[in-house]
């Protein structure tokens, strides 16, 4: 087996490794905590969704949580027990938030759920291997946990070349990789047959770097007959960044904007290959890991195989936790972990350390300097970036410049900051720009959403609009349709009809009654203005109004008699009828105009009701002549009939009229002289009226 | 002599040709509506919430081309005034709002109160409001530009607009403090 060529990392720094501290002693398994919090996100990509409830009880590996997202993966009970609760929980984040999180009482069983591995790994196509990966919710161990069965299908036109292993592990104090490829070891051997299986890669490099003579001498035993290549890597800070460490072993820059696959290489972090190894042969899926426990706080650090969702608190005193030395607690290692909020925090499958660090191990930082421009970031970053200039851009927000700079191909791994004699926090920079720029952009192509959503809205109005136009177009032009229609069979009818003069002598009558109706409206308006005020000029005019109303309705009782005697096609029956309606009618407001005097009993309700009982003994009499008379009598009777009626009709609103002016003046206290004038009046008018209805009488 | 005649001739004929020449491009090349307001449409945001006196983002965008102050986008912020600034080359002014910035809201329809009576469906500028008449409506929270519109014309007052509560993936970082500024605990570590 020949060596394989390295092409040395540009840049790098050489921070203390303190590694002895955790990898003296084997791996120990952490006791089972009470109470489990596994957090509903534990990778990059969509969160996912509890498919338990409260007071559910759950196996060992049983399904919890999934999500119909691609870019995810599942969670899967860490131990058997009841769910007590979901919803927010402590996280393992800077800012501190909750997360929503399952939180499972354990029942200190342990009991597995039935473990479904398969048979023989090496028959299996890798769509099943791949279903297998997946359904085990593996996601990368190495810091990001980006879901690995993703990782693992690349495009059908991109075959992978190059699998690299990567067991690089180069962050000081870590030592989860180093321990478990010295344990793990022929686990990790069959894990790597597997991911070849699947992808079919030309090599298959195991890198590790140098500090780790142990793990290099136990996998290079575990090879046997395989022919992997193990790659020991000089020891240099960030050579274990999967650009980084593509550079080293190829030569091959990944270009800003590309993913490793572009380039047929993949990279898989050794505990990740572990979890696939589980997950296929074992059945198992991901509920435990691998997590260093170090710092100079911890009595006894180590490295611990703990279930997902272990409290970090139960972690750290089980590694003998001093509270009084421990000044901060560190997720991941010094470089690139990020400082714990509270003790509470689970254990997730990204967790790879927690450094209880002492004040003497990891101060704080000195007060940053402004920058002197020494240069010495350009020279250690592992990117090619130009760090201080990046550090002026992002001080004054020039966005554009900073991404001209390739501010998004920085990998955050700190060398920069771990050299800058200012003491600059660089790194908080370039992460607090890319989250303004990140920010910019997702505002933007909100605004870009919402412009989109309004002018469809905005169309969609027009459009209804139109349509409504056009309906409403439609409408008038059918309706002027059927009106051209109307008058052209209107104009027609007279041609046909026989009897012409009834057509005419009907829009007559309608005319009139017309004319009638508005002149009683006029009456009754100045009858209203009358009461009001009550001046001798309105009364005039209310005379005058009377007369002309009673000349209209003459008229038109004249031209409807005119029109039923010359109407000879209206049949006895059809006359019969509406006598009947009318007297039907008339009896309808009597009776109305009664209920209305006995509740108000004025005077003038009182002429009104008189005046309505003789029109309903008219009617009613008419109807009963009708009846009696069917043929004969009827037609010569009617006018002669309406026009003593009329008389009498007169003479009665001439005399209620006179007697209400009467009333009137009283209330008003007007001087005598008026009011005997109005009393002589009335007397006049009641005698006409006597004389009229004696006459009437004698008619009849 | 000739030689006058000979070169007002040349000239006439050249501005002749180049009037030909830049009259067609006139036609040919002749950009379609207003390119400075699209540019300034681009940069608002598109809330259509008609704080700035205008029926939307592009008649204010419209109005800036034409002339009116940049500063009447209180949901743009600083920042879109900053924008504009760069974009038109005029100098930034404070934001002209009663309230000042405000963080991103979201409508909130108090779902139990809803009547049902499709105004503020009506209301919505960019349709982020879901129901139908006599049935309970609610805000599709990923849609809504929290522009207030809907707010007003509720007859039951159930809408609410909230701040978008800030979540793992939408917190950042903040920025550190420029060097040589010191907070109160360095200073006392240092002396």
């Amino acid at each position: 087996m020949s060596t394989w060529p390295i092409h040395p990392l540009r840049g790098g720094v050489h921070p203390p490794q303190c590694k002895t501290l955790s990898n003296q002693q084997p791996i120990q398994r952490a006791p089972l905590a009470k109470q489990l919090i596994v957090p509903l996100l534990q990778h990059l990509g969509s969160p996912t969704d509890a498919h338990v409830g409260v007071g559910d009880y759950v196996l060992k590996g049983q399904l919890i949580a999934d999500s119909a997202n691609l870019i995810s993966a599942p969670i899967h009970a860490p131990s058997s027990g009841i769910i007590s609760f979901i919803g927010p929980q402590p996280y393992p984040h800077t800012s501190g938030q909750l997360m929503d999180a399952i939180v499972i009482d354990t029942d200190g069983l342990d009991k597995w759920c039935p473990l479904e591995p398969l048979a023989d790994f090496r028959t299996a196509s890798a769509t099943e291997l791949l279903d297998k990966i997946r359904l085990a919710g593996i996601s990368g161990l190495g810091g990001a946990g980006f879901p690995t069965v993703i990782k693992l299908s690349p495009a059908a036109n991109q075959p992978i070349k190059t699998l690299i292993i990567n067991g690089t592990e180069c962050e000081p104090y870590i030592t989860a990789d180093d321990v478990l490829m010295r344990e793990k070891t022929a686990q990790l051997m069959l894990g790597i047959d597997i991911l070849a299986r699947i992808l079919q890669p030309e090599n298959v490099l195991i890198a590790i770097e140098d500090n780790k003579p142990e793990a290099i001498t136990a996998v290079r035993g575990a090879l046997n007959a395989r022919s992997y290549h193990v790659v020991v890597l000089p020891t240099i800070y960030p050579s274990g960044g999967e650009r980084q460490l593509i550079q080293i072993l190829t030569g091959q820059e990944v270009p800003s904007a590309k993913i490793p696959a572009q380039l047929g290489i993949l990279c898989q972090n050794v505990g990740t290959v572990v979890a696939v190894h589980d997950a296929v042969v074992e059945g198992k899926p991901l509920i435990s890991r691998i997590t260093t426990l170090t710092g100079e706080a911890l009595h006894n650090p180590m490295n611990v195989e703990c279930l997902i969702g272990t409290p970090a608190i139960n972690l750290l005193e089980f590694a003998g936790l001093q509270k009084n030395k421990m000044n901060r607690l560190i997720a991941g290692g010094p470089m690139m972990g990020f400082t714990l909020p509270s003790l509470d925090v689970p254990v997730i499958k990204t967790s790879n350390c927690l450094l209880a660090a002492s004040a003497e191990e990891l101060p704080a930082p000195p007060p940053a300097m402004p920058c002197i421009r020494c240069g010495d970031c350009a020279e250690v970053c592992p990117a090619n970036l130009l760090p201080q200039q990046l550090h002026f851009y992002a001080l004054g927000e020039d966005h554009a410049q900073l991404q001209a700079h390739n501010l998004f191909d920085c990998i955050e791994c700190g060398a920069c900051a771990y050299v800058c004699p200012s003491s600059i926090p660089l790194v908080q920079y370039y992460r607090s720009a890319k989250a303004d720029i990140r920010e910019q952009a997702k505002k933007l192509a909100k605004a870009e959403h919402a412009k989109e959503r309004f002018e469809f809205r905005q169309e969609r109005l027009r459009l209804e609009e139109e349509r409504k136009d056009a309906e409403r177009k439609a409408r008038a032009e059918r309706l002027a349709k059927t009106k051209a229609e109307q008058a052209k069979k209107a104009a027609q009818a007279p041609k046909a009809d026989i009897n012409s003069s009834t057509g005419a002598s009907e829009d007559e009558i309608k005319r009139l009654k017309i004319a009638a109706s508005m002149a009683q409206v006029a009456l009754r308006k100045a009858q209203k203005q009358l009461e009001i005020h009550g001046t001798a000029e309105l009364q005039a005019q209310v005379e005058q109004l009377s007369l002309s109303a009673e000349q209209a309705k003459e008229a038109l009782a004249s031209a409807t008699a005119a029109s039923s005697s010359k109407a000879a096609s209206i049949s006895a029956d059809d006359e019969l009828k509406r006598l009947k309606i009318a007297s039907s009618m008339a009896r309808v407001a009597l009776t109305k105009a009664q209920k209305q005097l006995d509740t108000h009993g004025t005077e003038e309700l009182q002429a009104q009701v008189e005046q309505l009982r003789v029109s309903a003994e008219q009617a009613q009499q008419a109807l009963e002549a009708a009846t009696r008379a069917p043929d004969a009598a009827k037609k010569p009777a009617k006018p002669e009939l309406s026009a003593a009626e009329q008389a009498i009709k007169k003479a009665k609103i001439e005399t209620a009229m006179k007697r209400a002016a009467l009333r009137k003046a009283e209330r008003a206290e007007a001087d005598a002289e008026t009011l005997s004038a109005l009393q002589a009046e009335l007397s006049q008018a009641e005698q006409e009226l006597d004389t009229l209805n004696q006459t009437e009488k004698a008619d009849v | 002599m000739s030689m006058v005649f000979i070169s007002v001739i040349a000239l006439v004929g050249l501005s002749l040709i180049f009037g030909a020449i830049l009259g067609f491009a006139a036609v040919r090349f002749r950009v379609e509506g207003n390119p400075i307001a699209e540019q300034v449409n681009a940069l608002l945001p598109q809330t259509q919430c008609g704080q700035c006196g205008y029926p939307g983002c592009k008649p204010y965008a419209e109005a800036i081309a034409a002339g009116d102050k940049i500063n009447k986008c209180p949901p743009g912020g600083e920042a879109t005034i900053q924008a504009l600034a760069e974009l038109l080359d005029v100098e930034p002014e404070p934001l002209d709002a009663v309230e000042g910035e405000k963080p991103q809201m979201v409508a909130f329809i108090r779902e139990a109160e809803c009547i049902g009576c499709t105004k503020c469906i009506q209301a919505c500028p960019v349709d982020a409001i879901l129901g139908a008449a006599k049935q309970m409506h609610t805000v599709i929270a990923n849609e809504c530009t929290g522009c207030d519109l809907c707010v007003e014309p509720c007859p039951v007052d159930c809408i609410d607009m909230i701040p978008v509560a800030q979540t793992l993936q939408s917190w950042k970082w903040e920025h550190p403090l420029p060097p040589g500024t010191l907070i109160a605990t360095d200073r006392e570590s240092l002396s």
